[in-house]
């Protein structure tokens, strides 16, 4: 009997290809009304922007990878850290 | 007692009992049966104080049934019964007696209505808990058991001197909210707050959850800080302090979760994120923040649990939990890797499920309170989620670097425990109205669903996404761990042991080598010879002073030959005693 073909969608670098167009695709997607729309600000005019929270988010996130990364040097110790005398 | 003031801990305690007597097919029907029926007992409470008895002169409440308990009592059930349906293959008595006990105990606090019984619950609830870390009978395990009983008898003890100097200062037992600031109060709020996993009093989380069994991990992971999170509710509803100790957790369990390699370890961490959130909400103190707590602590218990399920899953098929062993396990696991996203995305609060109706509530309160640096940090916070719960924890688990795994689904009891959770994580992202209407603190007026709002959601965390795989090449994970404030007592106690070994062993042996070898040595070879070595001390003075020295060993060893004879010149001695008798006769007489 024929082994059932395993799920390996992801190890074909064609669909990892389109993946990524499609999540670009996607992201340009999410900031376009931004430019027709009119926004609500909460606490500063610059919330208006266009795609405001787009950068907040990419910024955000880079900063936090960035600390963490920093934090990293301190705080990773290798697994027997503890059981070291 | 009618069914309407049935307390629901008691269908708990009763199944833990039950549960030793029963053959396995009984055990595995109990344990879906005690969670069901204490859930139809909750929605048929009635508001009111029941179950009331006399300790120590005080009239103290077992059943407080109001919204608010309710509302916690109706998710600690839901749950309850999801995590129960996963662990149906364990066929051991005593892991389930502990989860019942626990449970139970939760719902006890939940509903208490004085600090004494909630007390009383409190404990209950750490030591079960400890038990369902023990059943994973590993050695590290014993260890992460230890310091997590530890840090709760702790907590327990703040707890327990707070609740003691309150009732004396105020006669009263009633838990409602605090207004004073004092002692007895800031000793309650640490008592809540090491159970919250607050820092610095937050290590005990990640180091005892991810050591416990697959299943009593599931099961930790909602009650001991959603009732922490309750009590805080309760009593320190509006505490300015809260906000800062929510934002600072929002932000530390991001970052630690980042550095963490191990699955359920990062998932550890994000409890602390998602606890943070709802802290906050608790510190801004308003109906809209509160009611947020309450609908976040619903819908969290639900994806966390699922999330640990799927964590829980991978575990139990392959045996590992390290995020450099797994990943590529899409391809033998779909069905776990689709709840498990599930679970993801609904924590990252992803429109169409759960966290996308509760956590912003929150995040508006404060902006209604004009409160710029929560709204920054919980914004920030809310990237951060989707970063290291929405997608580290599934890419690096069911995708990335294929590690050779091929594990295969796990058993179905397992699934669908998943499914019925993964349900209720859309179901209520997609209609939240249910929960709403059992939030305590007046109507919601809150839409989630606004072009402007989801649009700004969606940016926030498609972005965050995009960050993540540009900067991937920095987050590759290695095979270490973190350092957390466990360090104070870990390594700490054991630098301190030492210290204090080399300190006082050091005073001690000097003290040895001076009192107990050296004096009694110096002391028994001049009283050997008494009469002799003061003859020699006083020859050598002599010699060292006048500078003459005819002879100097032939002259000691004449004194050394007459003192060990006794053969000194007669007129010596009398010389001796007249002397002394002088000196004497001196210093009596005159």
């Amino acid at each position: 009997m024929k082994q059932k073909k395993e799920l390996d969608w992801f190890d074909h670098p064609q669909n990892v290809k389109r993946l990524k167009i499609g999540f670009y695709i996607v992201l340009a997607v999410l900031v376009l009304p931004d430019f027709f729309l009119h926004k609500h600000t909460l606490f500063s005019s610059i919330e208006a922007w266009p795609g405001f929270y787009a950068l907040f988010g990419f910024v955000a996130c880079v900063i936090i990878i960035l600390v963490s990364k920093l934090f990293g040097f301190v705080l990773k110790v290798r697994e027997d850290y503890y059981d070291r005398e | 007692m009618t069914v309407s003031s049935l307390h629901p801990t008691l269908v708990f305690f009763a199944g833990a009992v039950l549960l030793w007597v029963l053959p396995l097919i009984g055990r595995r029907a109990l344990i879906l049966l005690v969670p069901a029926t204490a859930f139809f007992l909750i929605s048929q409470l009635e508001p009111g104080t029941y179950c009331s008895y006399q300790l120590f002169g005080y009239e103290l409440n077992l059943l407080r049934v109001d919204k608010l308990s309710k509302a916690f009592g109706y998710v600690f059930t839901l749950n309850a019964f999801g995590c129960f349906l996963f662990a149906q293959h364990l066929k051991e008595r005593y892991e389930h007696a502990a989860a019942l006990t626990y449970i139970g105990a939760a719902l006890g606090a939940v509903f208490a209505a004085d600090l004494i019984s909630l007390y009383l619950f409190w404990e209950v609830m750490a030591i079960t808990s400890t038990f369902l870390v023990l059943a994973r009978k590993t050695e590290r395990a014993y260890g992460a058991a230890f310091r997590y009983v530890m840090a709760h008898i702790f907590g327990g003890l703040c707890l327990l001197a707070g609740i003691l100097l309150q009732v004396h200062n105020t006669g009263s037992v009633a838990f409602n909210g605090f207004e004073l600031q004092g002692l007895p109060t800031y000793l309650i709020l640490i008592g809540f707050l090491v159970n919250a996993a607050a820092p610095p009093m937050n290590a005990w989380l990640s180091d005892a959850y991810p050591e416990a069994t697959v299943t009593g991990g599931i099961i930790m992971t909602a009650y001991t800080t959603k009732t922490a999170v309750y009590t805080l509710i309760r009593g320190f509803a509006g505490w300015d302090i809260l906000m800062v100790v929510g934002c600072t957790m929002a932000i530390y369990g991001i970052i630690w979760a980042i550095l963490e390699n191990d699955m359920r370890r990062i998932l550890a961490y994000s409890i602390m994120n998602q606890v943070g959130f709802m802290i906050c909400g608790i510190g801004i103190g308003t109906a809209m923040a509160l009611n947020g707590a309450v609908a976040h602590a619903f819908a969290h218990i639900i994806y966390k649990a699922l999330l640990w399920m799927s964590a829980g899953a991978v575990l139990y098929m392959t045996g590992k939990s390290k995020c450099t062993d797994l990943g590529g396990l899409y391809k033998t696991m779909p069905l776990t890797m689709i709840f498990g996203t599930i679970g993801a995305l609904a924590i990252s609060s992803f429109p169409l499920l759960s966290g996308y109706t509760t956590k912003p509530m929150i995040i508006e309160a404060g902006v209604h309170e004009h409160l710029f640096w929560v709204w920054l940090v919980l914004e920030i916070a809310s990237a951060g989620v989707f970063l290291h719960a929405g997608i580290k924890f599934p890419y690096f688990v069911f995708f990335a670097k294929d590690n050779g795994l091929r594990p295969g689904e796990p058993p179905k009891h397992m699934l669908a425990a998943m499914a019925l959770l993964a349900f209720i994580c859309i179901f209520l992202g997609v209609y939240p109205q249910p929960l709403y209407n059992i939030l305590p603190f007046g109507a919601v007026e809150f839409h989630a669903y606004t072009l402007e709002h989801t649009l700004n959601q969606l940016q926030l965390l498609m972005f965050s996404a995009l960050a993540f795989f540009m900067l991937l090449p920095l987050l590759k994970r290695t095979e270490t761990i973190s350092i957390d404030t466990d360090w104070v007592y870990r390594k700490g106690g054991r630098l301190f042991y030492r210290f204090c070994q080399r300190t006082f062993d050091g005073i001690n042996d000097w003290a040895n080598r001076v009192f107990a070898q050296e004096m009694p040595r110096l002391l028994a070879r001049f009283f050997d010879e008494p009469g002799g070595n003061v003859q020699k001390y006083g020859y050598r003075l002599w010699v060292d002073a006048s500078g003459i020295n005819d002879g100097q060993t032939a002259v000691e060893e004449q004194i050394d030959r007459r003192s060990r004879s006794g053969a000194y010149p007669v007129g010596g001695g009398v010389l001796l005693a007249v002397m002394f008798l002088s000196l004497m006769a001196f210093l009596l007489f005159l």
